[in-house]
């Protein structure tokens, strides 16, 4: 019943799957992991989150264990006459210094994938900046003079046009596969956050400031995604819809919306390591 | 000695007032009298919080907006529809019943839930009744200044509830901005221009003022009138864990209340504090908000902390397991709680220098908790344990914090911090230290010290079926969103996608289902509020009176009569070394 709502039924559902084409990630009902790495650092995010998932299950594990030890051989009737100890110096180290132990293992582990993912690497091919709106995603591409609004679909044209609602939009952010994108994020009016766990990204959009943050999808399809910040009354329509395509198409579909095609791969002002405080590229509704 | 002094007490309670005197309530400067209105209180808006908390789990059950436009007067207008009208002349119509009130509701459940429920039951409710008595005082130190600080609290509550009633701007009745008022969607007059925001402002600033007076006079309190032989290292560990928090409320409720008055200014005085267009920066009220709200949530677990260490002691009739390793861990977790804020922000942008920074702070806070796990078990070692309803709840706290605690390692990794960030993992996580963390202590603290408190003993019976329906419960409400969060369900959604094999139905339908059960427990503890206190079966005479749970019971609450004399150790007791803790 509750799978039905947007879903005119199973035979539409398998025609959407075959309408879509090419591949589609987004969240998966039901599913108790991580959704499927469409990146290198989605999947290296999903490594690091499956070592943490079972150090922690292990403590938690041991804690279960030791209570249910305790409860079953010190309760009143086994055990009727309790002991007084209230120290143990032995024990009382070993948990201070096993837990650091851990923690240094994890840091350990975790430092990196922190570096890698706040440090924009030097072969950035393509910048996008993605600019929140109350209720919906202005994409840019400054290098390519291209820019258009991205609207989500209405519950009508998405049943219509057999998509799912509020994951699917009228005008996806396009780029192509195995390429480093760069993408500028910032906001016009309140805080929004563009997030595709699929490629492991989720960066604030601010007013004022833009951030920035990468990915390189490793497979075309289509990456879904969600507005992250609570952003009023649309805060749960406004979606992100990636759509990852071969170089050529990504060209076409430049040359399409009237852009600059062979500014593309060797745009100078991409090809270097990001400034920090990232100006707003020409022609964008940021202040 | 103390018991004596009991004994002659019990008989003499004439000088008690009526309870049908409403003097009695509202000029009162009796730290038990007003403990038992901060509980009463809680439990009043408890009731409103889990009411919220049961129309978001209701509109959450099943995909599409079901239960808000139900409550809508302004018609059949779906969503996008209302977006269209927005675009046309920037303001929606809808009076109330939209995704906006789903907002609201989110909204108000947490803020009802920290400012008027848990707090008042831990700090005001059991801080009031046990911390004068634990160090054998005869009341606190201000207990006029005691008064307001309870009275200031109605106040609060009364603008609070106003604030959901009133229009909140465009887009609908009410300030559906999130508990934490991130600017500028809580300044922004195209969405909030109404008066709900600023009554929200002023609640707050009152809900803090009635904090720091209780805190000053807390602190005041164990500082100066401890009686004889008691000394700070002789403390319960229930007074440290309340010196602790009531330190964290004296220095982050300031802090709070500037970022809330910088807010009242933006809106109202033209100020630009938190406005990018005029040189503010939204991000800094970020860093002023969880500067308080970090500490904020340790000032909702630290007196779990030590009533978890009260009862885990009385049940297993043994010591508790060391003691000063136990207070010390709470101040450190204190200390530490003031450094780790922007773990709340990982994703503003804040630079790779100061989220490594983060990431490490935080993770050091699980050294001092995981010690005060590993004591409780300790404590329990080698004990005599018997499983009456606190210790119950207070074994359940044991293992639903560590569940909450080791997601809480998982997202200080700030690497992964990225796909869980502000997704449903987050709100399994918090829950599971909070909801099934403090308020696990809380009803364990309820049903230890309800026998001492009323001189009635509940029904074990409806005690254990409340646990367990409520165990059971709350497990099946919060672990499926761990599973939600991972798929990348992002919070404050007032539905989500169901489509094909895409969505987050299944796991949002078993989390409704959970509330059910969990509701089912709620249901148990009213009705044994009523067997204890309409019928009054069970009251405590002879032995039972004074100490009812036997020789564990070591603090100075069970050296006198249940109910305690109206004004208890007006000779005060001389604490031997033996009897300490």
């Amino acid at each position: 019943m509750a799978r039905t709502a947007a879903a005119v039924g199973l035979g539409a559902a398998l025609i959407a799957g075959v309408a879509m084409a090419q591949t589609a990630t987004g969240p998966i009902d039901g599913a108790i992991d991580l959704q499927p790495a469409g990146s290198e650092m989605a999947r290296e995010i999903g490594t690091f989150h499956t070592l943490l998932l079972w150090i922690i299950s292990a403590i938690t594990l041991f804690v279960l264990a030791l209570l249910l030890y305790v409860m079953a051989r010190y309760n009143r009737a086994a055990n009727p006459t309790p002991k007084k100890f209230t120290h143990n110096m032995t024990v009382e180290v070993l948990w201070t210094v096993v837990p650091v132990i851990i923690l240094v293992v994890i840091a350990a582990l975790s430092f990196p994938l922190l570096f890698k993912q706040e440090q924009m690497p030097a072969d950035v091919q393509l910048t996008v900046k993605a600019t929140g709106n109350t209720w919906n995603w202005n994409y840019t591409y400054p290098d390519q003079n291209v820019e258009f609004l991205s609207n989500p679909l209405s519950e009508e044209d998405a049943v219509a046009a057999n998509k799912p609602y509020r994951m699917a939009v009228d005008e996806p952010l396009v780029v192509p596969v195995n390429t480093t994108v760069r993408v500028l994020v910032t906001a016009n009016d309140v805080i929004h956050a563009f997030s595709v766990p699929s490629l492991g990204i989720k960066e604030d959009a601010i007013p004022g400031r833009v951030n920035e943050t990468w990915f390189n999808a490793e497979k075309t399809g289509t990456f879904y995604g969600f507005c992250q910040e609570l952003c009023g009354i649309g805060h749960s329509i406004m979606p992100i819809e990636v759509k990852v395509v071969t170089r050529p198409e990504f060209d076409a579909f430049i040359a399409s919306k009237g852009g600059q095609l062979a500014a593309a791969p060797t745009a100078p002002a991409t090809s270097e390591p990001a400034p920090t405080p990232a100006p707003a590229p020409a022609g964008a509704p940021g202040r | 000695m103390a018991t004596d002094h009991a004994a002659a007490h019990g008989d003499h309670h004439s000088d008690r007032p009526s309870v049908y005197d409403p003097r009695r309530w509202l000029f009162s400067t009796n730290h038990k009298d007003i403990g038992t209105m901060y509980l009463v209180f809680a439990i009043l808006a408890g009731i409103v919080g889990g009411a919220l908390s049961g129309l978001i789990r209701w509109e959450l059950a099943e995909p599409g907006v079901q239960i808000f436009w139900g409550l809508a007067e302004a018609g059949n207008l779906k969503t996008d529809q209302l977006f269209a009208i927005a675009q046309q002349d920037g303001t929606v119509k809808a009076v109330f019943g939209n995704e906006h009130s789903y907002n609201v509701a989110v909204t108000m459940h947490g803020l009802i839930m920290i400012f008027f429920m848990v707090m008042p039951a831990m700090i005001g409710g059991f801080g009031n009744w046990f911390v004068p008595i634990m160090i054998g005082a005869p009341d606190m130190a201000f207990p006029r200044m005691n008064n307001i600080s309870f009275w200031l609290l109605p106040v609060s509550f009364a603008l609070a509830t106003i604030s959901m009633l009133v229009p909140g701007g465009s887009m609908g009745h009410g300030f559906g901005g999130g508990w934490t008022l991130y600017a500028p969607l809580s300044t922004s007059q195209a969405l909030h221009g109404g008066p709900s925001m600023d009554l929200l402002i002023l609640s707050l600033h009152i809900a803090g003022i009635s904090s720091i007076l209780g805190a000053i006079n807390f602190i005041v309190t164990i500082f100066n009138m401890r009686a004889p032989g008691m000394t700070l290292h002789r403390m319960p560990l229930f007074v440290w864990s309340i010196l602790v928090t009531v330190w964290l409320l004296l220095l982050a409720l300031p802090v709070l209340a500037g970022a809330i008055t910088m807010l009242l200014t933006d809106r109202n005085f033209g100020t630009n504090f938190f406005n990018a267009a005029g040189g503010g920066d939204p991000v800094m009220y970020q860093h002023l908000f969880w500067f308080f709200g970090h500490p904020e949530v340790y000032i909702l677990i630290l007196p779990g902390f030590g009533m978890v260490s009260q009862i885990v002691s009385t049940f297993s009739r043994k010591p508790v397991f060391g003691y000063l390793g136990m207070a010390y861990a709470m101040v450190a977790i204190g200390v530490i709680g003031f450094i780790v804020w922007a773990h709340h922000m990982y994703t503003v942008g804040m630079g790779l220098e100061l989220e490594a920074y983060f990431v490490a702070a935080t993770m050091i806070i699980a050294v001092p908790t995981g010690i005060k796990i590993f004591s409780w078990i300790a404590t329990m070692w080698g004990g005599s344990i018997e499983f009456k309803t606190p210790m119950l709840w207070a074994i359940g706290f044991i293992f639903l914090f560590t569940v909450g605690g080791v997601t809480g390692v998982v997202l200080a990794n700030s690497g992964v911090d990225t796909v869980l960030h502000d997704t449903y993992y987050v709100v399994a996580h918090f829950h599971y230290v909070l909801s099934l963390g403090a308020v696990f202590a809380i009803f364990a603290g309820f049903y230890y010290w309800l026998p001492k408190m009323s001189g009635l003993k509940y029904s074990e019976f409806l005690g254990c079926l409340h646990f367990w329906f409520t165990f059971v419960g709350v497990n099946v409400i919060f672990f499926p969103q761990h599973f939600l969060g991972l798929q990348g369900m992002p919070r404050r959604y007032a539905d989500y996608p169901d489509f094909g094999e895409f969505g987050f139905a299944f796991w949002n339908k078993v989390s409704s289902y959970g509330f059910l059960i969990q509701a089912v427990g709620t249901g148990f503890f009213f009705l044994m509020l009523l067997d204890t206190f309409v019928l009054r079966r069970r009251k405590l005479v002879g032995a039972q009176n004074v100490s009812p749970w036997g020789e564990g019971a070591t603090t100075l609450e069970w050296t006198l009569s249940s109910p305690p004399p109206f004004h208890q150790f007006n000779e005060l007791p001389q604490i031997a070394p033996e009897k300490a803790h």
